[in-house]
This record gives structure tokens, C-alpha cells and sequence, in this order.
């Protein structure tokens, strides 16, 4: 009996009713949240997985922009079917430096944690810009507009610094080069490959559109799709010395 | 301009403080928009600016149209109801549900037949996507949840609502960030967190309109005159202080200029998922439950006029609900690359949540004992009791699919989304409009013009929900298993594609089911149109007893009240 009556200590002042329930949903959320930033097991230990490159940058924000994560996943789950369908299952450092996460929660298409080099640039383009070209039974958008829209490239060294400023580590020089870099990536011939390939090893070099002329958002894009999931070689991934 | 005529008229302090505040802001947002990086930010700038100009005038109109005094809190003893406010909110519920349902039915024609994108940004599915939830969800939920949250409260404080112009401001303000939200996606400011999308200074105005909210919420229920505290208004209060805490948790973002609409959100990958699931999980557990068990609690009982079944139970399962909730959101994430140890976390509270839940079910449920033949001949508490069949329902399935082993199957398929719109058409859908349709009539004091058309919406609605349901259920199975599928030889038997091609039948089915929920809210918009625009009764209609549980609980907590 006596418990009954001492709810009404919540019922009859508005203050402690909200003191119980902030202190009633604090929990589970401390509980939960709190670790991941310090339990080193969080994070697996591996090589290759670097900052995007501006041009990849670009990409992924157009990917964000075009709300692409309510149809496609990247996030491979360590299930049979997965793992052959799409190869290695996704780890937690493979997404370390993206803001925001882009797992998805659905798959109207297809995942696309590891969907880089696996079709040609030609393909992507004309997907792109008509999917049932392609996959005649596609139920995605078709985004021509991609192709003849420039990036506005005046921005580029304020992406890689707000970025760095939410835990990316981008040096000094990698912020300096922004611009450079992204025109680099898109001209093998560039004279300054050589140091754009030190600032970001292994990522690719090419016209990713396949058109003359600026920079556009469908280079952009397909230079990130490239690249995703390419950065770890799991032929030399140690699984089991990331055994959680 | 002239002098007000009564000398002793002068403006409140908040009258003041706010029109120079939104003058400030109608020179500052107009700069900023002239300061626009991209086309998003210079229009939700210039759009700001004016509506601040327009905030500010009618402010200023208001003033010299009012009386000198403010009206008094109580008229012959009786305390006088702020209802404007409310019907407001209760208006652009309606329309934010129409608009946010059309758009559902666009979004599920065009998985039916993709050329419906027409190949243009602003009209492609990843667009409208964020447009249908967030008018469903924060729009028409929101304000159906503000509307009666501001009725209900003053009702069962009896007293009157907190605040001149700060109700006004937190309804007029919510609209326009959904219209900011809104507007934002087409043109793709989106930070891509699903139901968190809009940009930084939607995110930073909302928070401005949820303090008010709260503090309205908060300084009516400090100077209520019933010694307790209802029901009902626990879950309101735990829904806006628990949103409040959520949406600052999950949206610290940093913007790359103050003059553009992108931002970088704060946290990465795996910690930003699990920040993000415990926020998108928390916005079905206290947006669109506690909010809506507040509405349950109130409605139920007024409309069949019978007690809260348990009051005891009503305890235990507010808070157990609250307390479990905030823990199930990593089965959003189950065998991804979140570590397991929160996983299991994750489902393991999930499953305990079936049990509060259900409390919640048994207590609406039950308070039709006695009252069970109401059902034949009303079909507005028809479709309240229904909306908690289906919140029982849905919260069963919730927690068997929160298991890992189902979830193996369930994740990234229709199943999902059929579960989340068992809820949110049957339980949320249901519940509000129910709730509307004791409110308009009460608010706008009209006899509700017919309950033939509310027979009419019930049925039409509940086909189109269960065409719907059964619908993504199938294809969800069906695309789980054949992702899954095998041959004899060890091959994977489908290609993608051929998943995809499966469930075309299946989303012109679900298109159908949703069409008919939507006529179903047209018929109700016409219904309550005809209702306000009838001839005004005398007779008041929210007069039945809120009744409390009496002779069922030893203890009676709640004083009983007339004309609640």
C-alpha cells in the first residue's frame, strides 16, 4: 500500500516528475553510447582506411544530398548469403571518418558497402543518368542532370576543414591542396599526381565521367561509388586479432 | 501610426520583447539570404525574414485591436480555456495529414512504376522519401499532439493555458519549421539521418520552439488547480522533455559556413549510428507512442465515459515504458559493425519492452469494460479502440523482430516498413484522427455533422491499412528469403534483381492500401469541414465526467472531477 501512495510525490509536483523521468531515460542512453568512445574493441585495428579525397568528398555529399541510404545499405552483415553476394562483411573502421554513417536501413537496391571497381565508370554513367538502360526492371530514379552540373569547387577547403573539425584528420596541406587534388584526380596527366597520391594513397585517377570540360557532380559521384569499400585489402586483414 | 485610444493600454513585455525580436531577425535573415550560398539557404533566409516581418506586424495589429486587459484567466469561476491556439493546430493536423499521405502514395507509386520520378531532383524518390515521413510523423503527429496536449492539459488542470503569446509562437513556430524541413529536402538540404534530416538551423529553431513548448507545457501544469497531475500528462511531459533530449543528442552538427545549408554532424560512424538509432527508435517511443498513450488516456475514457480501467497499472507501465524504451535502439543495428555486446543490449530490451507496452494496451483496452456496446453504435471510439488493437499488435511484432535471429531475415526488407506502418496508420493514424473527432467538435462547440461519413472513413481506412500490412509483409518475407536462397549446388539462387522484380505486384497493392487510407482522411477533412462550419449549438459538448479509477484501486489518486 504504502508504495502506491508514494507515487504521489511525482503526481503532485511537476518538477520531480521530470527529475524521475530524466533520470528514468538517462540510463539506457549513457549505458549504451557512452563505451563506444572508449572501448578500444569498438574499433578494429587495420591498414588503408584513409580521409575521402576532395573529389570523393564531393561525391559522398551528393550521395547524402540525393538521400541514396533510404534505398541502398552500406553495411554488409557477417550472414553467408551477404558475405558472397557482396564480399566482406562492413567493419566499424571502414565508416570512421564518415559523417554522417550512411548504413541504410533498407534495400530497395542493392548494398553498396562494396560496390567500388566493381562496375566500370561507363556503366555507372549510363546508369546514372538512365538506370533501366542498364537493368531494365530498375526501380531507381534516373539522375541526368548529374552530368552537366559543375561542382562549385570554391568551397572545397571548407568541407576538408569543417570536417577536420568533427574529428577527420585532414593535415594542414591535404586543406591547402583542396582544389588542386580534385582536379588532380581527374587528370591522370597532372603534374602534381605524385604528391595528390602521397596525401591519398590508392585512390584512383581518372575522368570518372568521361567528358571533357569541369569537374561535375557525376564525376564526383562515381569517384566515391569507385572507392567504396576498396581502402582495406582483406587478403591481409587479420580477423581473429579483431575478435570482439 | 497613432497612439492606442486607452490610455492605460500599454504592451506586455512579451508583446514587446517579441516584435523587436522578430524585427531583428526580418533584417537579419534577409541578409543572411543575400549572403546565400546555395539556392536552399537564400530561400529558407528570404522566407524567414518575411515571416518574421509578418510575425512582427500582426503582433503589433494585435495589440491595438485587443482590449486594454489581457484575458482574465477565470470568467464567473470558471476558468477561461485558451482554444485558439489549439484549433490552429488542429487545422493544419488535418492538412499536414492529407499532404504527408498523398506524398506516401507518390513515393509507393513510384516503386511501383519508376518513371514517376520523372528524372528530375526535386521530384526523385530520395527527395520525397524524408517529405512523406517528416509530414507524417512531425507534421501531422506533431501537431496533433501539440493540439491536444495544450486541451488537454488546461482541461485537467483546470486552469488556464500558460503564456499570451508563447502558445501562438510554439504552434505558428512548429509549422513553419516543418514548412523550413519541408521545403528543404525538395531542393536536398538533408543531413541523410533518417527522420533527423533537416540542416542545422531547422534543427536550431526547432529547438527555440521545443523549450517554449516545454515551458508552456510545464508553467500550466505548476499552477493547475487539481492537486494531481493526470495521467495523461505524465506521457505528455516525458514525450517533450525526452524529444528535447533526443534531438540535441543526435544533431550537434557543425555547418561549412553560416551562410549554407551543410553541415557535418558531429559524431562517425559507429558512434553516429548508435546515437542515431537511439534517437530514431526513442522518436517512435516517445514521439509517436508516449505522446499518443497521453491521447489514449484522455480520449478513451471522455468518449466512453468510463474510468482509466487501472490506475496501479497506468504506474507501472509509465514508467517501465520509459525506462525500457530508450535502450532497444541497437536492433536497428543488429549484426552490423556496432560491437554485440550492445546489440544484445539492444534486443534483450526490446523483448522486455512487450510488457509495458502491452500494460498500455490492457489499460486503454479495458476501460471499455462495461462500455463494450458503444462500439456497435460509435464509430469514433470504434476506431480509438481499434488504434489499440494495433498498438498491441504492433508492439508485439516490434519485439519478435528486435530478435536477432528474425531480424537476420526482417532488416533492409518491406518487412520494416510494414511494421512501422501497422503503427503508424492503425495506432498513431487511428488514435489521432479518433481524437479529432472529438476535439473539433468540442473546440469549435458544433455537433460533429456526421457519423455515418466516420463509419465510412473507419472502413474504407482499416481495408486500406490491412491491403497495406499484409502486403509488405509477403514481399518483406519473400525478398528475405530469396536473398538468402540457395541451390542444390551451393549457388545463390537470385540475382538482385530478381528480388526487385518480385515485388512489383506487391507495391501496386500496397499503393492501393494506401490510397484508400487517404480517402478515408479526405472524407474526414470534409466531414469536420462541414462540422466547423455548421450553425453553433449552445450545448457545450466536452461535458462527460473524466472518470477516475474509483472502487477499482484501493487508492484513489486522481480527485474526482466533473467537466474535466
Amino acid at each position: 500500500m504504502s508504495l502506491w501512495n508514494r507515487h504521489k510525490i511525482f503526481e503532485k509536483n511537476s518538477i520531480l516528475l521530470i527529475a524521475g523521468i530524466l533520470a528514468v531515460i538517462a540510463i539506457g542512453g549513457l549505458v549504451e553510447i557512452t563505451p563506444l568512445f572508449y572501448l578500444k574493441s569498438t574499433m578494429e585495428v587495420v591498414d588503408g582506411v584513409r580521409p575521402y579525397t576532395p573529389l570523393e568528398l564531393a561525391g559522398r555529399n551528393i550521395y547524402v544530398r540525393e538521400g541514396c541510404y533510404l534505398c541502398h545499405s552500406q553495411m554488409i552483415r557477417p550472414l553467408r548469403d551477404e558475405v558472397e553476394r557482396y564480399g566482406h562483411y562492413s567493419l566499424a573502421a571502414e565508416s570512421m571518418y564518415d559523417h554522417p554513417f550512411q548504413w541504410g536501413s533498407k534495400r530497395t537496391g542493392p548494398d553498396l558497402a562494396r560496390v567500388g571497381a566493381k562496375y566500370s565508370d561507363e556503366w555507372h554513367v549510363a546508369h546514372l543518368t538512365n538506370p533501366r538502360a542498364i537493368v531494365p526492371r530498375s526501380v531507381m530514379p534516373g539522375y541526368p542532370t548529374l552530368a552537366h552540373t559543375e561542382l562549385d569547387l570554391t568551397v572545397m577547403a571548407a568541407h576538408l576543414r569543417t570536417n577536420r573539425a568533427v574529428g577527420v584528420p585532414y593535415t594542414e596541406d591535404q586543406i591547402k591542396n583542396a582544389v588542386a587534388d580534385l582536379k588532380t584526380q581527374l587528370d591522370p596527366d597532372s603534374a602534381d599526381l605524385a604528391s595528390f597520391q602521397k596525401r591519398y594513397p590508392k585512390a584512383a585517377v581518372r575522368n570518372f565521367d568521361g567528358s571533357v570540360g569541369n569537374p561535375t557532380e557525376l564525376d564526383a559521384l562515381i569517384a566515391y561509388l569507385q572507392m567504396l569499400g576498396t581502402l582495406i585489402d582483406f587478403k591481409l586483414y587479420d580477423e581473429k586479432a579483431n575478435l570482439r | 501610426m497613432t497612439s492606442p485610444s486607452i490610455a492605460s493600454k500599454s504592451m506586455t513585455m512579451g508583446e514587446a520583447g517579441l516584435m523587436s525580436v522578430f524585427a531583428v531577425s526580418a533584417y537579419v535573415c534577409y541578409f543572411a539570404g543575400a549572403m546565400g550560398h546555395d539556392p536552399a539557404f537564400t530561400f529558407h533566409a528570404l522566407i524567414s525574414s518575411a515571416a518574421s516581418l509578418a510575425a512582427a506586424s500582426v503582433i503589433l495589429n494585435r495589440y491595438y485591436e485587443r482590449p486594454a486587459q489581457l484575458p482574465p484567466a477565470q470568467i464567473k469561476g470558471r476558468p477561461n480555456y485558451n482554444l485558439a491556439p489549439i484549433k490552429f493546430a488542429s487545422v493544419m493536423a488535418m492538412f499536414w495529414g492529407i499532404a504527408g499521405f498523398s506524398v506516401g502514395v507518390f513515393i509507393a507509386s513510384q516503386l511501383a512504376w519508376p518513371a514517376l520520378n520523372f528524372d528530375l531532383p526535386w521530384t526523385s524518390f530520395g527527395r520525397l522519401r524524408p517529405l512523406h515521413t517528416s509530414a507524417v510523423i512531425f507534421a501531422f503527429g506533431g501537431n496533433v499532439l501539440i493540439a491536444t496536449s495544450f486541451y488537454v492539459v488546461q482541461k485537467t488542470c483546470r486552469t488556464r493555458l500558460a503564456g499570451d503569446l508563447a502558445p501562438w509562437f510554439v504552434v505558428v513556430g512548429y509549422n513553419f519549421f516543418i514548412l523550413i524541413a519541408g521545403t528543404g529536402y525538395l531542393f536536398g538540404a538533408t543531413q541523410s539521418k533518417e527522420y533527423a534530416e533537416p540542416e542545422w538551423y531547422a534543427d536550431l529553431w526547432l529547438t527555440i520552439v521545443w523549450v517554449t513548448y516545454f515551458i508552456v507545457f510545464l508553467a500550466t501544469l505548476v499552477k493547475r488547480k487539481e492537486p494531481h497531475i493526470f495521467v495523461a500528462n505524465w506521457f505528455y511531459l516525458a514525450f517533450i522533455v525526452t524529444i528535447a533530449v533526443l534531438h540535441l543528442g543526435n544533431n550537434p552538427a557543425l555547418p561549412v559556413s553560416v551562410f549554407g545549408s551543410k553541415s557535418y554532424i558531429a559524431w562517425g560512424g559507429v558512434q553516429d549510428a548508435m546515437f542515431q538509432w537511439w534517437y530514431g527508435h526513442n522518436a517512435v517511443g516517445f514521439f509517436l507512442t508516449a505522446g499518443f498513450l497521453a491521447i489514449m488516456y484522455y480520449f478513451i475514457p471522455k468518449r466512453a465515459e468510463r474510468p482509466v480501467y487501472s490506475y496501479r497499472l497506468s504506474i507501472i507501465h509509465f514508467w517501465a515504458l520509459i525506462f525500457l524504451y530508450i535502450w532497444a535502439g541497437p536492433h536497428h543495428l543488429h549484426y552490423t559493425a556496432l560491437p554485440d555486446w550492445t546489440q544484445t543490449l539492444g534486443m534483450t530490451f526490446s523483448i522486455m519492452l512487450w510488457m509495458p507496452s502491452w500494460g498500455g494496451m490492457i489499460n486503454g483496452l479495458m476501460t471499455l469494460s462495461g462500455a463494450w456496446d458503444k462500439l456497435r453504435t460509435d464509430p469514433v471510439l470504434r476506431m480509438l479502440v481499434v488504434s489499440v488493437a494495433f498498438y498491441g499488435m504492433s508492439t508485439f511484432e516490434g519485439p519478435t523482430m528486435a530478435i536477432k535471429v528474425v531480424n537476420s531475415l526482417s532488416h533492409y526488407t518491406d518487412w520494416t516498413v510494414g511494421h512501422v506502418h501497422s503503427g503508424a496508420l492503425g495506432w498513431v493514424g487511428f488514435v489521432s484522427f479518433g481524437a479529432l473527432y472529438c476535439l473539433i467538435p468540442w473546440l469549435w462547440k458544433r455537433e460533429l455533422y456526421s457519423l455515418k461519413l466516420v463509419n465510412w472513413h473507419f472502413w474504407i481506412a482499416s481495408i486500406g491499412i490491412v491491403l497495406y500490412i499484409s502486403a509488405m509483409w509477403v514481399s518483406g518475407v519473400l525478398q528475405g528469403l530469396m536473398w538468402r536462397a540457395y541451390t542444390s549446388l551451393g549457388f545463390l539462387e537470385y540475382s538482385f534483381i530478381e528480388s526487385v522484380e518480385a515485388m512489383h505486384p506487391f507495391y501496386i497493392i500496397r499503393a492501393a492500401g494506401g490510397a484508400m487510407f487517404l480517402i478515408g482522411a479526405l472524407i474526414m477533412a470534409a466531414n469536420l469541414w462541414m462540422t466547423v462550419n455548421a450553425k453553433q449549438t449552445d450545448q457545450i459538448q466536452d461535458t462527460g465526467a473524466l472518470q477516475v479509477p474509483g472502487n477499482r484501486s484501493s487508492h484513489v489518486s486522481l480527485e474526482p472531477t466533473q467537466d474535466l
